[in-house]
């Protein structure tokens, strides 16, 4: 079942075309990756898919809800509900510790103080790093705060994650720890995972792989660019 | 080659039958191609030839495959050797993978040449995907695991490569179009 569609997507940056017509649908419960070269649009077409910018032509629909055309409150909702974001640099706050970063979402959320505690231990110690709650980003290795990023992404069970690139500050090994846990995590809640890299062997975690080029994504099913498929400037 | 090295790593932790050997092999090698009985036999003969193992034994009732085989002092230190030889950074793509693409850059259109790429790019992705998942199974134990790693980095290398190669190819072709 199709979850999250995308129709005939554009978006650019003033004169810089960032995706020049991209169509996709996203099956529910799937682990998509989304490569392709620097600067072809990855990025920018998952800020599209979550809500966090709009495109200036097409349209997303998620659940059959159109939401590109939604307003502010409307998407933020969205995200707040029922999307997760997970980024290259775990973009915690550093002020506050792991259990308080991870915890943030819910309370934004208007969960209670101790509940969203709870939760949050829950979810470190689900992810592997119950034992960093307490210390700040600065007192946590960059595999750590990834996972403690992993842990905020998910705490408020979205039905979507968004990911950007979510090991490519981190060594081989540490990387693969991170994809593991997420991978096993997203399957047990049943979360649709949308991955962005450029790193074919992460793109060996999803069960999907569409590849991109110059804003567009490559038209055979494999998503592989012939070079008839080029879109010539 | 290789495979003689590996059965003499077998033999290193005691005597063993030919049958046992090739079971051996293919377990500590799951990705690798099976070895086959004559293989193990041609090669454990060549080993026996170079004073690297000896007979230990025979079973009363044996065929060929009754004999067991140990490790002589040669193939002890001749392994040992071997072990601490850095091998040279040799580029890996598959040689056949190699001519493959150049053959068709030479021969054919560019499109088949994309084609024949873009082919081979979802084989190795598959095989990647294969790979991931299998290394991540619980009951993986660690030779699995870094045999995986071992194609995974390979895969990975060469899927990099296909990627370079395809955008090379469509460059050529758009110079080729008016
Ligand atoms: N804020 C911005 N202002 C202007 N141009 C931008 C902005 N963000 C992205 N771009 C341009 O839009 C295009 C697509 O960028 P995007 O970040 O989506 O690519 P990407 O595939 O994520 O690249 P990378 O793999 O390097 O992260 C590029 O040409 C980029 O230079
Ligand atoms: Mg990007």
């Amino acid at each position: 079942m199709t979850i999250l569609q995308a129709r005939g997507v554009v978006r650019s940056y003033g004169q810089t075309p960032a995706l020049r017509g991209v169509s996709l649908d996203v099956h529910e419960g799937e682990i998509l990756a989304v490569t392709g070269p620097s600067g072809c649009g990855k990025s920018t077409l998952l800020h599209c898919l979550a809500g966090i910018m709009r495109p200036q032509e097409g349209e997303i629909h998620y659940r059959g809800q159109r939401i590109d055309t939604g307003s502010e409150s409307v998407r933020s909702k969205l995200r707040r509900t029922e999307f997760g974001v997970l980024f290259q640099f775990g973009q915690l706050v550093m002020e506050l510790t792991a259990a308080e970063n991870v915890a943030l979402p819910l309370l934004l959320a208007g969960t209670g103080r101790r509940e969203a505690r709870t939760a949050a231990l829950t979810w470190l110690d689900r992810v592997g790093v119950a034992d960093v709650a307490d210390n700040r980003p600065g007192q946590m290795s960059g595999g750590q705060q990834q996972r403690c990023a992993l842990a905020r992404a998910l705490v408020t069970e979205p039905r979507v994650l968004f990911a950007d690139e979510p090991t490519g500050a981190l060594d081989t090994l540490t990387g693969e720890q991170v994809l593991g846990q997420l991978v096993r995590v997203t399957h047990e809640q049943r979360t649709t995972v949308v991955l962005v890299t450029h790193e074919p062997r992460v793109a060996g975690y999803a069960d999907r792989e569409l590849t991109m080029r110059d804003g567009v994504l490559d038209e055979t099913e494999a998503g592989i660019a012939v070079p008839s498929g080029r879109h010539g400037r | 080659m290789s495979a003689s090295f590996v059965l003499l790593g077998l033999l290193s932790s005691g005597p063993k039958h030919g049958y046992e050997l090739k079971r051996a092999y293919d377990r500590s090698l799951p990705n690798a191609k099976p070895l086959a009985f004559g293989q193990v036999y041609s090669t454990i003969g060549r080993l026996e030839r170079d004073g690297l193992v000896e007979r230990a034994g025979q079973d009363r009732d044996g065929g060929p495959d009754r004999v067991t085989y140990e490790l002589t002092e040669l193939g002890r230190q001749t392994l040992d050797e071997w072990l601490g030889t850095v091998e040279p950074p040799a580029p890996y793509v598959s040689s056949v993978l190699l001519a493959k693409v150049v053959v068709a850059l030479l021969t054919a259109e560019p499109e088949r040449a994309g084609s024949y790429l873009a082919d081979q790019r979802a084989a190795h992705t598959t095989r990647l995907r294969e790979l991931t998942r299998s290394k991540h199974d619980p009951t993986a134990n660690i030779g699995d695991v870094i045999t995986a790693d071992f194609t995974i980095a390979h895969l990975d290398a060469d899927l990099r490569w296909l990627r370079t190669t395809l955008d090379r190819v469509a460059e050529l072709h758009q110079e080729t179009q008016p």
